[in-house]
């Protein structure tokens, strides 16, 4: 149980990530031996990371559906849709790869 | 690896979930070579290019105007490629690209196809170094042939500069359009590719580990049916999963080159 997120470590986003560390690492001393601390913070950026990915989700969902809907008007423009589809897929998705890749920086 | 040591552990045995983990994706290596190690990932990285090399090379040998056997399979694959992902975003003039971006697709394909291969298991592209190196490769194509085709000043105008922004504007907007088309770009090609692996290899690991981890004589039993059909259902998703990447990948890789051609 002791892996669970509890409410009053979710205050401590506010006072930033470090003391973060502190209140995740201090809440479980020496628990399930050899555990390191950022097992714990882990857990906590899993719940973040889903925060994160609800922007790029509804970004990706109206990039595909306005795409689907222009070329249901104009199917004559479809080569040109899709070509500006993909690169803005790219750039909204690159907010969701980069809320994956900082848990790996951040320690 | 630590699985196997947890492959006795079952429910109401006292011991807790096997869940999967990082150390999941780490491999004794076969044999070393200094420092380095190669390992079930390099192993299966080879095994892909071998296939694709000798598939395309019993295809094309000696090609019939009248397609035959092998040679069809191999046309519908490239008329793919062509016709979905290089001439939508390149046009007739960047055929001569076709070559690379077919490698590419079924590169990428067949080695995250090992991901729901029985025995083996194992998508190398969650391994970070694989996509590490094939975007920064597409990195280097498409800055070298944007310096090519466009001179020096011109391609960092097209790559700095959107078309019709007004010049005030500009002090802001330089920084945003360096940091997004030459930093960002080859870091999420490379993100993109990678944690979907992952993520999909963690998911068919949690499914069959539950399956595993519940199958006891007990109402265990009831959610370990459960688990197995999800992990069927899990496995049709990276199907499609690991088709889509391989996709995406390359047709991110034409748009690229596209821009690399001319100003946009």
């Amino acid at each position: 149980m002791q892996h669970l997120v509890h409410l009053h470590h979710l205050l401590y986003v506010a006072a930033g990530a470090k003391h973060l560390v502190l209140a995740t690492g201090a809440a479980t001393p020496g628990s399930s031996s050899g555990t390191p601390v950022w097992y714990h913070i882990i857990n906590l950026g899993a719940l973040t990371y889903g925060l994160a990915a609800i922007g790029p989700g509804v970004g990706i969902g109206l990039i595909f559906g306005r795409t689907i809907e222009s070329i249901a008007r104009q199917p004559e423009a479809a080569g040109r849709v899709t070509g500006l589809m993909w690169i803005g897929f790219a750039l909204t998705e690159s907010l969701a790869l980069i809320g994956i890749a900082v848990p790996f920086f951040i320690k | 690896m630590s699985h196997v040591v947890a492959s006795s552990c079952h429910i109401f045995s006292g011991c807790g979930f096997p869940a999967p983990s990082i150390n999941d994706f780490y491999f004794t290596p076969i044999f070393k070579i200094g420092s380095v190690g190669f390992g079930k990932p390099g192993l299966l990285i080879v095994l892909s290019t071998i296939i694709v090399v000798t598939f395309f090379w019993f295809a094309f040998h000696s090609p019939k105007l009248v397609p035959r056997g092998v040679q069809n399979v191999g046309e519908l694959g490239i008329l793919f490629v062509r016709d979905q992902i290089l001439r939508p975003q390149l046009g007739k003039k960047g055929d001569n690209w076709l070559p690379f971006l077919v490698t590419m697709f079924f590169f990428i394909w067949i080695a995250n196809i090992w991901g729901i291969i029985p025995i083996l298991y194992f998508p190398p592209m969650s391994k970070f170094g694989y996509p590490v190196f094939l975007a920064g490769m597409v990195w280097l194509i498409y800055m070298g042939l944007g310096f090519r085709k466009q001179g020096f000043r011109g391609y960092w105008r097209t790559l700095l500069i959107p078309s019709g922004s007004p010049w005030w504007i500009l002090p802001l907007l330089v920084p945003i359009e360096f940091l997004s088309n030459v930093l960002v770009r080859p870091f999420t090609l490379s993100v993109r590719l990678f944690a979907n692996m992952l993520a999909g290899h963690v998911l068919l690991l949690v499914f069959a580990l539950a399956t595993w981890y519940l199958l006891t004589a007990s109402i265990g039993l009831l959610f370990s049916a459960t688990s197995f059909i999800v992990l069927i259902l899990v496995t049709g998703l990276e199907v499609l999963v690991q088709a889509l990447q391989a996709f995406i990948f390359t047709i991110l890789t034409a748009t690229y080159i596209s821009g690399a051609y001319e100003a946009h």
